[in-house]
C-alpha cells in the first residue's frame, strides 16, 4: 500500500517539472523581445532594460532556467512589475472568492448532476433522459459570461433579489457572503454539470447491464436502493475521475465568471495582469493553478485505492 | 513486375478505412430517406451549421450595414424596425454587427480544429510509432495537460499582439496534446495487429504502414475529435475577446460585441444578449453535430 502510494506521489514531480520548464518556456518561446514586450508600445529602452534585468533575461538561457527552477522548488514565484509585491502574497491575498467560488459550484454541480445522471440512465431511451441529455450539451455549449448576464438581469436587473455583482467575505456576515455567490455558482456550475450528468449516464448504463443489478431488482429491492445502493457505488469511479479532470474547465470558467460579477479572486488577477502585461504574475497563476489540478488529481487516484479494493498499481 | 503489388491489393482489401468508408458510403445509398430518421440529431445540427454559415458568410445580403459605422445620434436604441437587433453605446447596428461577428468565431473554430488535427497527427503518429521518441514527447504533452486551457492560451495571449492570427495559435497550441494522446494511444493498440504484422513482413517501410494502415483508422474519431475542437475553440475565442486578450477591438465578434456592452447590461441588455445567442447556437450545433457523428460513425 504505501510503496503505491509513493509510486504515485512520485510520478507528479516529472509532471509538475514539465509545467514549471513550460512557464518558463512561453516567456521565451514567443517571437520578439520578452522584455520589450513587457514594457509596452511606448517604453524608453531604459524602462525595457530594467524589465529585462529584473526578470533575469540578461543572463544566459541555461542559468535562468537554474535559478526559475531553484525558486520554484523553494516556492519563490517572483516579484510583481506593476505591484512590486512579491506574486505569492498577491494569490494569497485574491484566493479566498476564488476557492469560495469553485467548492460552491463544484457541490452545487455534483447534488444535482449525479442524481440527474441515474435517473436518466435509469430511463435510457425516454423523454426524461433525452431532456437530460440535451440540457446537458448545452450546457457545455453555453457561453459561461453570457449565462453570466442572462442571470443578472433576470435575477439582479429585473426581479432585484440578488445583487448585480461584488464579494463580500465570510466577516460581513454568512447571508451576504452566500448572497453574492448564488449568481457566480450557478453560472459557474452548468458546464461542469452537463460534464457529471454525462459522465453518470455513461457509467451507470454500463453497471446497469450487470447481473447483480438485474439480481437485486429481480429479489424486489426498491428501485433507489438499487440505484443509489448498489449500481451507483460501483459506478461512481469515471464519475469521480471527471470530477477531478473538469477542475480545469471549471477554473477556466472561473476566470471568465469572476470577471462578469467582478469577484477579487485569481481570475481577475489573472487578467489584470494579462492587461498590464505583468507577466511573473501570470507565470505564478498558471503554476499554482496547474499545481492544485495535478494535486487534486492525485487525491482522486489514491482515493480509488481506498474506494475500490480492486485497484492496485 | 514489382513484389509490392500484391501487398497493395491486399492492403486495399484490409485497410480498415477503405472499409470504415464502405459501409459509410453503403449505409448513406441505402437509406438516404432513413438518416434523418436514424439520426435525427445529426441532421438538424447540421441544417442549424450549415444556416449560420449561410448567414454569416453572405453577411452583406441580409440588410445589414457596415458594422463598424458610427451613428453618434442613434446610441443605445432599443430593438427596432430600423435596428433589428438595437445599437451600442456608439450608435453602430448590433445586427449587422452580430452578422458580421459570426464569421470570425467560424473562422476561427475550423482553423483551429483543422491546424490541431494536422499538428497533433504528425506528432501522435510520430511518437507512437518511435519508441524512443515516445517517453520524452508524451512527458512534454502530460505537462502541457496539466494547464488548464483557458490559462494557457490567456499566457500565451499576454506575450502576443491582439489579432485573429495570435488567437488561433493562442487556442491551437492547448489543444495538441489531447489530439496526439488521442493519435498515439490508436497508434499503439493498432501496430500490434496482425495486418501491420503482415504489411511489415512483406516489406512496407514505417511511412507506408502510417499513411495506409493506420491514418484510415484514426479517421473517424478524428473527425468527431475535430468537431468537438471546433466547438470549444469557438467558445474559447469569445473568451479570450471578452476578456480583452482575443480578436482586437476594431474588428466585430462575438466576445468582442459583448465585451463592449457589458457596461450596459442594466440600460441595453440586447447588446450582449443577441451575440450571445447567436454564439450560444452556434457552439450547440456544432456540439450536436459531433454527437450525432460519433453515433453515426461508431466512435467508442
Amino acid at each position: 500500500m504505501l510503496p503505491l502510494i509513493a509510486r504515485r506521489v512520485l510520478a507528479t514531480i516529472p509532471v509538475m517539472g514539465v509545467v514549471a520548464l513550460t512557464v518558463f518556456a512561453l516567456l521565451h518561446l514567443t517571437p520578439g523581445d520578452p522584455a520589450a514586450i513587457i514594457a509596452g508600445d511606448y517604453a524608453a529602452p531604459q524602462d525595457i532594460a530594467k524589465i529585462r534585468s529584473a526578470l533575469g533575461l540578461d543572463k544566459p538561457l541555461l542559468t535562468q532556467v537554474g535559478v526559475w527552477l531553484g525558486n520554484v522548488v523553494r516556492g519563490d514565484l517572483g516579484t510583481s512589475i506593476y505591484s512590486g509585491l512579491p506574486v505569492t502574497t498577491l494569490i494569497a491575498q485574491r484566493v479566498g472568492p476564488t476557492i469560495a467560488l469553485t467548492l460552491f459550484a463544484m457541490v452545487f454541480s455534483v447534488a444535482v448532476a449525479v442524481p440527474l445522471g441515474v435517473w436518466a440512465a435509469w430511463r435510457q431511451g425516454s423523454w426524461i433522459d433525452r431532456l437530460i441529455m440535451l440540457l446537458s450539451v448545452s450546457g457545455f455549449s453555453m457561453p459561461v459570461f453570457w449565462l453570466g448576464f442572462l442571470l443578472v438581469w433576470v435575477f439582479a436587473i429585473q426581479l432585484s433579489v440578488l445583487p448585480v455583482q461584488g464579494y463580500q467575505p465570510m466577516a460581513a456576515g454568512p447571508w451576504q457572503f452566500l448572497r453574492h455567490l448564488i449568481l457566480p455558482a450557478l453560472t459557474l456550475s452548468l458546464v461542469y454539470m452537463a460534464l457529471i450528468a454525462r459522465m453518470t449516464r455513461a457509467s451507470m448504463l454500463g453497471v446497469l447491464k450487470e447481473d447483480y443489478v438485474r439480481t437485486a431488482f429481480a429479489k424486489g429491492l426498491a428501485p433507489q436502493r438499487v440505484l443509489l445502493g448498489h449500481a451507483l457505488k460501483a459506478a461512481s469511479l469515471p464519475v469521480v475521475t471527471i470530477i477531478g479532470l473538469g477542475f480545469a474547465l471549471l477554473i477556466g470558467g472561473a476566470v471568465v465568471t469572476e470577471s462578469v460579477f467582478a469577484l477579487p479572486g485569481i481570475g481577475r488577477l489573472t487578467v489584470d495582469a494579462i492587461v498590464r502585461r505583468d507577466y511573473p504574475v501570470i507565470q505564478g497563476v498558471v503554476l499554482i493553478i496547474s499545481g492544485v489540478y495535478v494535486l487534486l488529481n492525485l487525491v482522486i487516484d489514491l482515493l480509488y485505492v481506498a474506494l475500490d479494493p480492486r485497484i492496485r498499481y | 513486375m514489382s513484389p509490392s503489388t500484391p501487398a497493395s491489393a491486399t492492403e486495399a482489401a484490409v485497410a480498415p478505412g477503405a472499409l470504415a468508408a464502405r459501409a459509410v458510403a453503403g449505409a448513406d445509398t441505402a437509406g438516404r430517406r432513413n438518416l434523418f430518421r436514424r439520426h435525427p440529431t445529426l441532421v438538424g445540427g447540421v441544417a442549424c451549421l450549415a444556416l449560420i454559415l449561410i448567414i454569416g458568410v453572405a453577411a452583406p445580403l441580409w440588410g445589414t450595414v457596415d458594422p463598424t459605422s458610427l451613428r453618434p445620434i442613434a446610441r443605445l436604441r432599443a430593438p427596432a424596425a430600423e435596428h433589428w437587433f438595437g445599437t451600442d453605446q456608439y450608435g453602430r447596428d448590433i445586427y449587422s454587427r452580430t452578422l458580421y461577428g459570426g464569421r470570425i468565431s467560424l473562422l476561427v473554430g475550423v482553423i483551429v480544429a483543422l491546424a490541431s488535427l494536422v499538428l497533433g497527427v504528425g506528432i501522435g503518429l510520430v511518437t507512437g510509432y518511435y519508441r524512443r521518441l515516445d517517453a520524452a514527447v508524451m512527458r512534454v504533452m502530460d505537462g502541457l495537460m496539466a494547464i488548464p486551457a483557458i490559462l494557457l492560451a490567456l499566457a500565451l495571449m499576454a506575450l502576443m499582439r491582439t489579432s485573429v492570427r495570435n488567437v488561433i495559435i493562442a487556442l491551437v497550441v492547448p489543444e495538441i496534446p489531447r489530439v496526439v494522446r488521442l493519435v498515439r494511444a490508436s497508434v499503439l493498440s493498432l501496430r500490434e495487429q496482425t495486418m501491420v504484422e503482415g504489411a511489415r513482413a512483406l516489406g512496407a517501410r514505417t511511412p507506408r504502414i502510417l499513411g495506409l494502415y493506420i491514418l484510415p483508422a484514426l479517421v473517424a474519431p478524428l473527425i468527431v475529435q475535430g468537431t468537438y475542437i471546433c466547438a470549444s475553440a469557438i467558445l474559447f475565442e469569445a473568451y479570450l475577446s471578452f476578456l480583452g486578450a482575443g480578436t482586437p477591438p476594431d474588428i466585430p465578434s462575438w466576445g468582442n460585441i459583448m465585451a463592449e456592452g457589458r457596461a450596459y447590461v442594466q440600460r441595453a441588455f440586447w447588446i450582449i444578449l443577441f451575440p450571445g445567442a447567436f454564439l450560444a447556437a452556434t457552439v450547440l450545433a456544432v456540439n450536436v453535430v459531433g454527437d450525432g457523428l460519433r453515433d453515426l460513425l461508431k466512435v467508442r
